[in-house]
């Protein structure tokens, strides 16, 4: 029963949280009698999720990964019926050898199926196919009472709707059936285009959505004024032929031990913007990539989050709405610019208009805009709650799977069902998210 | 196409076993206690790409239930030269010391089942003249211990058993192969706290995959248990009683 409490953290690494136990079932069977116990429970996946959607501080937490068995795979039709904690990575090993590939994946491929769901993770090609609760036929769900509800969009798809997205709040996640799409080859046609400022990545966005399933792009957040919004668009579509790299991530390196201290700082943000930006001399290159460097560029190392050093990480993600997306877009760039923090990796995508299921879905139509900052405080949380402003003020949202520090106020204007949506809240669950953004309101 | 007997299908350590030869496409015969989880193993290791699995539920505490169950077996399958033999419990060793009957049902399950398993294995594989049997013992059988010395007891049985076996097969070209784990995180040790030494499942289930592909005799998972084990069983042993191990 009790593990190793330290082990269970978020991505992030901020905030910490104390658990007093942990489950570990490995059996279906298992989850009745677990939840049944006092509470308050939490599922926890794979820990990919950044901030505090996955702990409850003071409470405890179910392990699902034990529970990682596949329970059907229809090779006709290209449905996966597995256990909730099973990896997509997982899934895709099956699978893409089949000739299927997930309809939606997040950008890395270990996270578990019931994380994905519980959160309604999106990929590149949102603005085609929707976020992932669009791709899940149907899920199991436990409540503590013990019931076991079949949840589909034609059976208790009140249940269903509550619990895609659903922040793991509704009840145990048990089983889930995912559509697939067919692939003929495991490669992606890619294509890499230089982006001089802001206003290319929305002109390629929209000149690209019709004719590529993925898109994506990287910003150099130290640029600033005509630079503003300079990086790469990508854009890709599964490839057709078998010409081109046979495998993925052979060998994966791994990040040995946490950093003392994070090594993402000014100078080594600066080098590495500066470099990839010049990452090739041709404005615009095509090739032919295995799937796993095209979706998952960082699952190549293994634990990188332990270059930030111990102090952790913030990842912020926004969505602002599409009619003030370039100026709330461009506004926020300015004020991480001026301020000189920001990482590597930073992300903006055009999410599409395709409805997400769940009544916690962050899926939206705008463009979203994720960045990890290193975490250094005061200075870090001010910058933050200034591009809550921005954020807010557009009319626009957070994404709690990232989210260790949004308040309550905004998180409840930003998801309007929530009130709806606490009706479904099993009452032995509950997350440290949940507590810190139902802050304030009176229950 | 290989021809595998599964026994202890529900355990964590042989079922990420099963898992490598569902994935090559191999022919699977799973037993175990609980034939509803034995149902939800065969349901995963289908998906795998197993070519067909069927289920046997047994206790292997009842012998006298052995040879039908390898009967059924070679039946199913159409033959059999693979098995793996990987059932068992983690001894109370401080409920043993106050009762006789229950460390004699620990060497029931953790010991005499492998032997009356392995006896009636033996003569079939010697006939066949060729194949495969591994069994996975334990590090634990290699030195007895005050914290767990039933079991190691047990397990020593079966590892001095299966090397006799492993040189009375090995003229009639058939591979026996003894894995001895060390620490694994699974079910059966939920109750520990894990440090650097614990391994998952899944690498000691590659590991022993690999050994039976390759009809090993002999393998620690993971490997450094050689190494701790060959430091462990050089300490005097005037020395060693005194240790609090």
């Amino acid at each position: 029963m009790a593990g190793n409490l330290t082990q269970y953290r978020s991505w992030g690494g901020y905030p910490r949280a104390q658990h007093v136990a942990v489950a570990r079932p490995a059996w279906r069977d298992q989850l009745a009698a677990i939840v049944a116990e006092s509470g308050p429970w939490l599922p926890f996946g794979n820990g990919r999720s950044y901030g505090d959607v996955c702990l409850n501080d003071g409470g405890k937490l179910i392990d699902m990964r034990g529970l990682d068995r596949f329970i059907a795979f229809d090779d006709e039709q290209g449905i996966v019926h597995c256990e909730a904690g099973t990896l997509l990575a997982e899934i895709l090993a099956l699978a893409v050898p089949r000739g299927w590939f997930v309809q939606v994946t997040p950008g890395t491929r270990f996270v578990t199926v019931g994380g994905a769901i519980a959160n309604d993770v999106h990929g590149k090609n949102h603005h085609r196919v929707g976020s992932f609760g669009c791709h899940v036929r149907a899920l199991t769900l436990l409540r503590s009472d013990g019931t076991l509800l079949h949840c589909s969009r034609e059976e208790n798809s009140d249940w269903f709707a509550a619990t895609i997205g659903g922040l793991g709040l509704t009840g145990t996640i048990v089983s889930a059936e995912l559509q697939l799409r067919r692939i003929t080859s495991p490669l992606i046609r890619q294509q890499s285009i230089r982006m001089y400022n802001l206003r290319e990545f929305f002109e390629l966005s929209a000149e690209s959505e019709r004719d590529y399933e993925y898109t994506v792009s990287w910003i150099d957040c130290l640029a600033q004024g005509a630079n503003m919004g300079r990086g790469w668009f990508f854009r890709g579509n599964h490839a057709t032929g078998t010409r081109g790299p046979t495998h993925g991530q052979g060998t994966q390196l791994k990040f040995p031990i946490e950093s003392p201290v994070s090594l993402v700082n000014h100078w080594s943000l600066r080098a590495f913007n500066a470099l990839y930006y010049r990452k090739q001399w041709a404005d615009r290159a095509t090739t032919t990539v295995h799937y796993q460097p095209f979706f998952y560029p960082l699952d190549g190392i293994l634990n990188w989050n332990r270059m930030y050093g111990k102090r952790g990480f913030l990842q912020y993600q926004c969505v602002v709405p599409p009619d003030c997306a370039y100026e709330a877009t461009s506004e926020m760039l300015k004020r991480i610019a001026n301020a000189g923090e920001g990482s590597f990796l930073v992300v903006l995508k055009v999410f599409g208009d395709k409805p997400s299921p769940g009544m916690l879905s962050f899926p939206r139509p705008g463009a979203t805009l994720a960045l990890d900052f290193p975490y250094r405080g005061t200075s870090t949380l001010a910058l933050l709650n200034s591009l809550d402003e921005i954020v807010f003020e557009a009319g626009g949202a957070l994404y709690p799977a990232k989210d260790a520090r949004m308040s309550g106020a905004h998180f409840r204007a930003s998801f309007p069902q929530w009130e709806r949506f606490k009706t479904y809240i099993d009452p032995a669950h509950s997350s440290s998210l949940w507590r810190r953004v139902m802050q304030g309101e009176a229950s | 196409m290989r021809k595998v007997l599964i026994v202890g299908a529900t355990s964590a350590i042989v079922n990420a076993t099963a898992r490598c030869f569902a994935s090559e496409g191999d022919r699977l015969f799973l037993v175990a206690r609980n034939s509803e989880r034995l149902e939800q193993v065969a349901d995963d290791l289908r998906a795998r790409g197993a070519a067909d699995v069927h289920c046997h539920v047994m206790d292997a505490n009842d012998f006298a239930a052995h040879a039908a169950m390898i009967d059924a077996a070679r039946e199913a399958m159409g033959g059999l030269d693979t098995v793996l033999i990987g059932h068992g419990t983690l001894s109370d060793q401080q409920a043993c010391q106050q009762s006789v009957e229950r460390t004699f049902a620990e060497f029931n399950t953790n010991c005499l089942s492998y032997l009356s398993l392995l006896t009636l294995l033996g003569n079939h594989f010697e006939q066949q003249k060729h194949g495969v049997i591994a069994v996975i013992s334990s590090v634990a059988g290699l030195r007895g211990r005050q914290s767990n010395y039933v079991y190691g007891a047990a397990k020593a049985a079966v590892i001095a058993f299966t090397q006799g076996l492993r040189n009375r097969l090995a003229k009639h070209g058939v591979a026996v192969v003894d894995v001895r784990p060390g620490f694994v995180d699974t079910p059966m040790t939920a109750h520990f706290d894990k440090g650097l030494l614990w391994a998952k499942p899944k690498q000691v289930g590659a590991r022993i995959h690999k050994a039976m592909v390759r009809g090993e005799d002999i393998v620690y998972a993971p490997f450094f248990w050689r190494w701790i084990m060959l430091i462990i069983r050089l300490i005097p042993e005037a020395v060693f009683k005194r240790l609090s191990l």
